[in-house]
């Protein structure tokens, strides 16, 4: 693939919008694939992009993974736009994602998203007016059901969870 | 039974199939149909419509055909209650959310939902819930889009991958939030883009200047040659009350595969413009006046039998190298007739010096489906995409296959494939530059140049890239140096060809040319040449050629089919030349401003939908059509105005009654007229920089001829509007 060069004196798009961490770290990604396989390094290489813009991507940064991988910038979107992992909107500092699968269901996983509704005032796929707490919506099982009702705050797990727990939880995030 | 081979059983019929295969393969080549979306022959299998369901022995479930593989002693069922159901089943769920917009849909009527849905679909749906809705997309000018249509099928996607080598759509978001799209604001702007409308099974994309302009039952369906360049695409014209309505692919696995690019399929718009010429007629003391055609050709004939008077000299016809073939042998007649061999079709060259040694004919140097297999192509001289968009969807065939690949370029044009190396030539130094790939080629070789090459290579220095450049050709079992538009433009053409033919004659590579025109070729053959008749018959006493002939003004000329403004080599020389003129006829479709400044007489002739005619291509495949649509106005097909032209003139033996005639009588004269494009001249050439403007050598894809121009949906596509605004800065 022949990639427009960028002009004299003018810094390629990934140089200037990733750092020099998430350059690394993609490249971490993109030598655990055999060569010419680098578009299986873009998970990898969003989700190191995300963790340094506040949880979530600008099409720039997309732009920019697509070029740093020699890609067509559709193949990126289409990955950061499949994955809930992946926000392409600004969100809240703190993700919560509460599963609704079928065994926290039946556990009463109702319950606590009504609860956290109610407590933040926003609504699943909201963020927090003050930009601290962000609920996402419709969050897949998250492999924990022997501990069901359960949620994830940032990349923490919280099990077998009562409104009351859930409380102290949001108490201790403030 | 080779190895290779595998018996399996369809309905209780044995056939036999390749290994590997998969089972759509042979159902569709034994005729037993299999109903599917997302296949498509030309594109990777994705097997996500699941619509082509089948029932295959000791298999669980329905296994979709598109997706497995033959194997010996299967037992296939296509039509058993197992496998309808299964297809019924898809075709329920692909309808939930599909609309039943049918009747204002362009697809209606040839849509293969639609189809399959009458074959396959339940009279009355059980779904009552809300269908989902999907934004449309603005694709740019040339595909509409209808999402909430679309059923996913992703064909646009992997023919945006696979095909045009750039992903310009991809399916975003999932599940019910799935959507077809470039998820950005943003046009699809491949030059081949326009092929995703046929791509689509449903009504999704469609062709946007067509949209809602008639029925697909309406029309007719006529075959037709693109007149726009020298690959000579296959197309469809559809043609409703004897109008033009749109132009589709017509299948040729031997030139366009099942595509074509945008500017066959979208020109046709050209057609049927407010300046399109509708009579005849004829500037007089009291301005421009429409006259009859009777009256039109004895003006036309007064004025050419007294330029023959004075000797012939004095006239000069140069001839578009979009006109058929039958035109074109006309135009030789009449010319040679007239005592005057100042004809040429050669409009846009500025180097004519070495055109003694021209091949027959500029021919590819291989076949077109034959580029696939080759193993090496340097292409010198050629903005490829812009050129001939099928050949250099070829030439990434070869690459992706493994060829090696290079390019002696005035820029790094874009390509959408892995290539060994362009060489950014200067311009003004091509022929330089190509000879360091020729130094590089004998110092590979071992070899010391001799005779006149000595001093010419002596002096030239070959770095990396011309050591690269010259590996793509040598070693290869099946290589082509192909010259381009931009090299046969060039005002060094001669030295360019003399050392790219040095090139191939040390690498074993053969020559091929792209000439310009869809009929360069048949130009050529036809003898509208100022030094060959037809079939290369030298000449006596060789005429001017395009360029000299307006140089060196004449009293008459004869334009056929061109706009001097835009068509020739040299704008202000042609206009100069053509103001002095005592007379100007103008055979053509369209009439400008500029053309009805420099012109006397205005002769409407039919465009390519419009005429039956023959176009030689650049492997020269000879590929006649009848008339597709019917003339504008009182505009008469080419060959039958040349044909009582000639009358008039006492042309003998004019009195051809078809275009079969002229044809017939042509090709007796050519006897043997394959291509053979080894150089034999023995022109010396230098390396002298010339003095060239990239602008005028390199033509913008949607500017190559009078149709195009004229083409209101090409003209507002990215790649044009950027033509537009480089044209604003020069001005």
């Amino acid at each position: 693939m022949s990639a427009q060069a960028p002009l004299a004196g003018e810094a390629r798009l990934s140089e200037r919008v990733l750092s020099g961490h998430v350059r690394a770290e993609i490249d971490g990604w993109v030598a655990r694939f055999p060569e010419e396989r680098q578009r299986s390094a873009v998970l990898g290489a969003l989700m190191a992009a995300q963790h340094e813009n506040r949880g979530h991507l600008t099409r720039e940064q997309m732009d920019a993974v697509a070029e740093y991988l020699d890609l067509p910038p559709i193949q990126v979107y289409e990955v950061a736009t499949f994955y809930s992992m992946f926000e392409t909107e600004p969100v809240g500092k703190t993700c919560i994602s509460v599963c609704t699968n079928i065994s926290c269901m039946l556990r009463g996983s109702d319950e606590i998203v009504a609860y956290l509704e109610t407590r933040l005032g926003i609504k699943l796929g909201e963020s927090t007016p003050d930009g601290r707490i962000y609920l996402k919506r419709e969050e897949e099982c998250l492999a924990a059901c022997c501990g069901a009702p359960m949620m994830m705050v940032d990349h923490t797990y919280h099990e077998n969870l009562t409104p009351e727990k859930v409380g102290a939880i949001l108490e201790e995030l403030e | 039974m080779s190895d290779n081979t595998v018996t399996i059983e369809i309905d209780g019929v044995p056939v036999e199939a390749r290994a590997g295969q998969m089972l759509i393969e042979v159902t569709d080549l034994e005729d037993a149909y299999v109903p599917r979306f997302c296949y498509h022959r030309k594109l990777s299998v994705a097997a996500n419509c699941r619509m082509c369901l089948v029932e295959v022995e000791r298999a669980p479930k329905p296994l979709p055909a598109c997706a497995t593989p033959v194997m010996d002693g299967m037992k296939v069922f296509t039509r058993s209650p197992a496998a309808i159901s299964a297809q019924k089943a898809t075709m329920e769920f692909l309808l939930i959310n599909h609309p039943l917009d049918c009747p204002i849909c362009d697809q209606g009527g040839e849509c293969e939902l639609q189809d399959l849905a009458m074959g396959y679909g339940r009279g009355v749906s059980r779904y009552t819930e809300k269908k989902r809705v999907v934004k449309d997309k603005n694709l740019g000018p040339l595909v509409s889009t209808d999402m909430t249509r679309c059923i996913h099928c992703t064909r646009c996607v992997r023919f945006g991958d696979e095909i045009a080598g750039i992903q310009e759509l991809g399916a975003t978001g999932r599940s019910e939030d799935m959507e077809i799209g470039t998820w950005i604001e943003r046009s699809v702007d491949h030059e081949l883009s326009g092929n995703i409308i046929d791509l689509c099974p449903v009504g999704a994309l469609n062709n946007k200047p067509y949209r809602y302009s008639a029925r697909a039952w309406e029309m007719v369906a006529r075959p037709l040659v693109s007149p726009h360049d020298c690959a000579g695409s296959n197309l469809y014209g559809h043609v409703l009350r004897g109008q033009l309505k749109r132009v589709v692919p017509r299948d040729n696995d031997a030139i366009n595969e099942t595509w074509i690019s945008d500017r066959d399929r979208f020109s046709y718009e050209g057609v049927y413009t407010e300046d399109r010429l509708t009579l005849p007629r004829v500037y007089g003391p009291r301005g421009w006046a429409d006259i009859g055609w009777s009256l039109a050709l004895e003006e036309a004939a007064g004025t050419l039998k007294d330029a023959a008077k004075q000797g012939g000299d004095g006239l000069g016809f140069l001839v578009s190298p979009n006109a058929t073939v039958e035109e074109m042998y006309l135009l030789n007649r009449i010319a040679r007739h007239l005592g005057t061999n100042h004809i040429d079709y050669r409009l846009r060259s500025r180097d004519f010096r070495d055109q003694e040694a021209d091949p027959l004919w500029p021919a590819l140097g291989t076949s077109i489906a034959g580029i696939d297999d080759l193993d090496g192509v340097l292409v010198v001289g050629s903005n490829l995409r812009r050129e001939v968009p099928i050949v250099a969807h070829r030439i990434r065939n070869a690459a992706l296959r493994g060829a090696a690949v290079g390019f002696v370029n005035p820029s790094e044009y874009e390509y959408h494939f892995r290539y060994d190396v362009c060489i950014e030539a200067p311009l003004s130094s091509l022929a330089g530059s190509l000879a360091g790939v020729l130094a590089a080629a004998h110092e590979w070789l071992g070899r010391t140049p001799d005779g006149e090459w000595a001093s010419l290579l002596g002096s030239v220095q070959p770095g990396a890239p011309e050591r690269a450049a010259a590996q793509v050709l040598l070693d290869k079992s099946q290589s082509l140096l192909l010259l381009g538009q931009i090299a046969m433009r060039h005002p060094r053409f001669a030295d360019i060809r003399a050392i790219a033919s040095a090139l191939c004659r040390v690498t074993g590579a053969r020559l091929g040319y792209l000439p310009e025109g869809a009929n360069a070729a048949g130009a050529a053959l036809a003898g509208v040449l100022p030094h060959r008749g037809p079939g290369g018959q030298p000449v006596e006493t060789p005429g001017l050629n395009a360029e000299a002939m307006l140089a060196a003004p004449r009293r008459v000329y004869v334009l056929f089919g061109l706009e001097p403004e835009h068509d020739l080599s040299d704008a202000l020389l042609a206009q100069d030349a053509l103001g002095a003129a005592d007379k100007v006829i103008c055979f053509t479709s369209h009439a400008s401003d500029a053309l009805e400044r420099v012109a006397d007489i205005l002769l409407p002739i039919a465009t390519f939908a419009e005429t039956a005619g023959t176009y030689v291509n650049v492997e020269g495949a000879w590929q006649s059509v009848e008339a597709a649509a019917d003339a504008v106005g009182e505009a008469r097909e080419g060959w039958r105005i040349l044909r009582v032209l000639g009358n008039h003139l006492e042309l003998p033996g004019c009195e051809y009654r078809s275009v079969a005639d002229i044809r017939g009588e042509l090709s007796e004269a050519l006897g043997d007229c394959s291509a053979n494009t080894a150089y034999e001249g023995d022109f010396v050439p230098a390396c002298e920089p010339a003095d060239c403007d990239e602008a005028a050598l390199d033509i913008p894809i949607y500017s190559v001829d009078g149709l195009v121009r004229r083409g209101q949906a090409l003209q507002q596509t990215a790649a044009a509007r950027e033509t537009a605004a480089t044209d604003a800065d020069a001005q």
